[in-house]
C-alpha cells in the first residue's frame, strides 16, 4: 500500500512537471504580456517594467525560475494587482468556490444517484421516464441558461431567494442548484445504466433465492456494486466544481477562483496563471488518486499495489 | 414416498414486443423427499424457467403464471405474496446457479454471504451466524474455513465458488435444493467433486434435490428419476434405469446417441438435426415433430397423451398408440456396458 501511494506520488509529480512546462510554453506563445494595453506605455517604463519581473531575461532562465518557484509553491506578485501575491489571491477567492461547489457536489451526488436507482428499479415504468426526461433535460440546459431561469423564477418572480452575490447560506442555493444540474444529470444517467446491469446480475438471483427482500437486495447487494462507474466520474467532477466555474460566479456576481483563472489568463497576468494552474493540477491529481483509492475500498477485486500490473 | 412438491399442468409465458413466448407448457411432475430428480433438455427446453418458477425467481413481468399450480407443504407457491415467499426462499427451497464465478457478490465477504441468509431465517446473531458459516465451510469441503469465510469471492477458485454457494444454500437446511446447471461452467475434475459432495450432503441433510442439466452424465451420476423436457413439455420421465436402458421417446434416443461413449472409436457424435422449435408459435402437435425421424401426420396435428409404461416411466409419443407402427430405437441409443446408478 505504501508503495503503491509512494509510485502514484511519483507519477503526480511527473504529471506536474508535465503541465508546468507546457503551460510555459502555451503562455510565452501567446501573442502580447502582462504590460501591453491600449495605452502605450511610453518605452523606458516597459523596458523597466520588464527588467523589475525578469521578462528579459533569456527564454531558458525564465523557465528555470519558473520551475523553482513551482517547486517552492511561491508564485510572487501578481503583475496586474500591484501588491498583492498570487497566493493571496487564491486564498481570498478559493473559499467562495469550495462551499459552492461542495453544496454543488452534494446535491448532484445524492439527488443523481436517488434519481438513477428510481429510473433502474422502475425500469421503462413511469418513474424512469421522469427520472430520464429530468436527466436529459439537465444535459442538454447549459448552465449559464439555467442560471439565469433560476434567477428569473426565484430571486425575480417569487423573490424568494437573493438574484447575485454572496453573502449567506440563502445566496448560495440558486448558483449551487445551477452548477450541480449538469453533472446530476450525468450522474443520474451513470447510476440508471450501472444499476440496471448489475440488477440484472447472477448475484442479484442468488440474493434474493436467500429470501432477502426487494430493499435489502438493492441497498446491499445492488447499490455497492453499481455505484462504481459514479466514483470514477467522481474525481474530475469534484476538481472542476471546486476550482470554480467562470460563467456561474460571473452570473451570480461571486468573487470566486474560476473567475481569476480565466481573468488571468486575458491579462497575461504570468504569475496568477501559473498559480492557478498548480493549484488546479495539484487539486485534480491528488483527487484522481483518492478516487483509485475509494474504488479500491469499494471494490476488494481491485488491488492497490506497487507492482506493475493487477 | 411422501410428495414433497407436485407441480400440476403449469404455464408459464414471457411477453415480448412481439409474442408471448410459451416457455414452459403444461408441465406436471413431483418431487419425492430426499430424491434426486434430474431434468434434463437442451438450452430454450424450459428447464430453467421451471426451476425458477419454483422459487418465484422467474422476474415477473415480462413472465406470468398462464395456469397450473405447484403444490408444496400442501400450498400452492403460485398463489403466495411476494412476502410469503421471502420466508420460503432460502428456508425451505434454495438455489444453486450454474455460474459460480458470477453468482456471488463480489463486493462482500463470502461469510457475510452466507450469514445473511441464517439471520434472516433463523434469527441468529452475527457471531452465530458467522460460526455457522465456518462449520458450513467445512461442511462443503473447504479446507481453511476460519481464515476463507472473511476473504472474498475473487480470491476463491471456481471449484471453491461453487462450494461456498452450496454452502450457502445449504445454510437453512432447506427441504429442496434447485441445482441449476451447477456444473455446466466447471471443468470434468471438478464436475465430479461437486456431484459427490452434493450426492454426499444430500446423504447427511436428507434435502431433496432438482438438477437441473443437459448433461446426461451428470444425470447418471447424480439423479434417480429423469424428467426429459423439449419445446417446453416433458416429454418422457421416468427412473434413471428406465430412461437409460429402456427409453421411448425418440427425443430421449436422440439425446442418448448424441452422448460420446468411451467405446465408439473413430465415430462421429451424433447430433439431432435442426433446432428446437420457436416457443413464440410453438407447434400444434408433438414439439419434436419437425426433428423427429420418425414423425407421423398425426405427431403434427395433435400432442400425444402420456402413456404410462410402468408405475414410474410415462411417454408422451405416438409411436406408443398401439396403431402407430413398431419402431426400434437407434443403435446408438443403446446404453450397455457399464452400470448406470442413481
Amino acid at each position: 500500500m505504501a508503495r503503491y501511494l509512494l509510485k502514484r506520488i511519483g507519477f503526480i509529480l511527473i504529471s506536474l512537471f508535465f503541465i508546468i512546462s507546457i503551460t510555459f510554453i502555451l503562455m510565452k506563445a501567446a501573442p502580447g504580456g502582462p504590460f501591453a494595453s491600449e495605452r502605450k506605455l511610453p518605452p523606458a517604463i516597459e523596458q523597466q517594467m520588464n527588467e523589475a519581473y525578469g521578462l528579459n531575461d533569456p527564454i531558458y532562465k525564465q523557465y528555470a525560475d519558473y520551475l523553482i518557484n513551482a517547486v517552492k509553491f511561491d508564485f510572487g506578485p501578481s503583475f496586474k494587482y500591484t501588491g498583492q501575491e498570487v497566493t493571496d489571491i487564491i486564498s481570498r477567492s478559493l473559499p467562495y468556490s469550495l462551499i459552492l461547489g461542495l453544496e454543488a457536489i452534494f446535491l448532484a451526488l445524492s439527488i443523481g444517484v436517488l434519481l438513477g436507482v428510481i429510473a433502474a428499479l422502475n425500469h421503462n415504468k413511469f418513474g424512469d421516464y421522469i427520472a430520464m426526461v429530468i436527466a436529459v433535460l439537465g444535459i442538454s440546459v447549459p448552465s449559464f441558461i439555467m442560471a439565469t431561469i433560476l434567477q428569473y423564477i426565484f430571486a425575480i418572480k417569487l423573490q424568494a431567494l437573493p438574484v447575485a452575490r454572496f453573502e449567506s447560506f440563502a445566496h448560495t442555493i440558486l448558483p449551487a442548484v445551477a452548477l450541480a444540474t449538469t453533472p446530476l444529470a450525468f450522474i443520474a444517467r451513470l447510476m440508471r445504466s450501472s444499476m440496471l446491469e448489475v440488477l440484472h446480475a447472477d448475484y442479484i438471483k442468488t440474493a434474493k433465492s436467500k429470501g432477502l427482500n426487494d430493499r435489502v437486495v438493492t441497498y446491499r447487494h445492488a447499490l455497492r456494486n453499481a455505484i462504481m462507474p459514479v466514483v470514477s466520474y467522481l474525481g474530475p467532477l469534484v476538481v472542476g466544481i471546486l476550482t470554480g466555474s467562470f460563467i456561474i460566479e460571473k452570473i451570480f456576481g461571486i468573487p470566486g477562483l474560476g473567475n481569476e483563472f480565466v481573468v488571468s489568463v486575458t491579462n497575461r497576468d504570468y504569475t496568477v496563471i501559473m498559480g492557478t494552474t498548480v493549484f488546479f493540477s495539484v487539486l485534480l491529481l491528488v483527487s484522481i488518486l483518492v478516487v483509485d483509492l475509494i474504488y479500491g475500498f469499494i471494490d476488494p477485486r481491485i488491488k492497490l499495489s506497487g507492482k506493475g500490473s493487477k | 414416498m411422501k410428495k414433497l412438491l407436485e407441480v400440476k399442468d403449469l404455464s408459464i409465458s414471457f411477453d415480448t414486443y412481439g409474442a408471448e413466448v410459451q416457455a414452459v407448457r403444461n408441465i406436471s411432475f413431483h418431487l419425492d423427499e430426499k430424491e434426486t430428480l434430474a431434468i434434463v433438455g437442451e438450452s430454450g427446453s424450459g428447464k430453467s424457467v421451471t426451476a425458477q418458477s419454483l422459487m418465484r425467481l422467474v422476474p415477473m413481468p415480462p413472465g406470468k403464471f398462464v395456469g397450473g399450480s405447484i403444490i408444496f407443504d400442501g400450498e400452492d407457491i403460485t398463489q403466495k405474496s411476494e412476502k410469503q415467499m421471502e420466508s420460503i426462499r432460502g428456508k425451505d427451497i434454495s438455489m444453486i446457479f450454474q455460474d459460480p464465478m458470477t453468482s456471488l457478490n463480489p463486493t462482500m465477504t463470502v461469510g457475510k454471504q452466507i450469514a445473511e441468509g441464517l439471520i434472516k431465517h433463523q434469527n441468529l446473531s452475527k457471531k452465530a451466524a458467522h460460526d455457522r458459516g465456518v462449520e458450513l465451510l467445512k461442511l462443503v469441503g473447504i479446507p481453511n474455513p476460519e481464515a476463507r469465510i472473511k476473504q472474498y469471492p475473487h480470491q476463491y477458485s471456481g471449484g471453491m465458488r461453487q462450494r461456498a454457494m452450496i454452502a450457502i444454500a445449504l445454510a437453512c437446511n432447506p427441504k429442496i435444493l434447485i441445482a441449476d446447471e451447477p456444473t455446466t461452467a466447471l471443468d470434468v475434475t471438478i464436475q465430479a467433486q461437486i456431484l459427490d459432495l452434493m450426492r454426499e450432503l444430500q446423504d447427511k441433510t436428507g434435502t431433496a434435490i432438482i438438477l437441473i442439466t443437459h448433461d446426461l452424465g451428470v444425470v447418471a451420476n447424480a439423479a434417480s428419476r429423469v424428467a426429459v423436457m423439449y419445446g417446453g413439455k416433458i416429454v418422457e420421465t421416468g427412473t434413471v434405469d428406465e430412461i437409460f436402458y429402456n427409453p421411448k421417446h425418440p427425443y430421449t434416443w436422440g439425446l442418448l446417441g448424441s452422448m460420446p461413449k468411451l467405446d465408439a472409436e473413430g465415430e462421429e457424435l451424433q447430433a439431432i438435426p435442426g433446432s428446437p422449435p420457436d416457443l413464440a408459435d410453438p407447434p400444434k402437435g408433438c414439439p419434436f415433430v419437425t426433428r423427429c425421424p420418425y414423425a407421423m401426420k398425426v405427431c403434427e396435428q395433435h400432442m400425444p397423451d402420456y402413456k404410462e409404461l410402468s408405475s414410474t416411466q410415462k411417454t408422451a409419443c405416438w409411436l406408443l398408440d398401439e396403431r402407430a407402427p413398431d419402431v426400434e430405437p437407434p443403435e446408438s441409443a443403446i446404453v450397455g456396458g457399464t452400470e448406470v446408478h442413481g
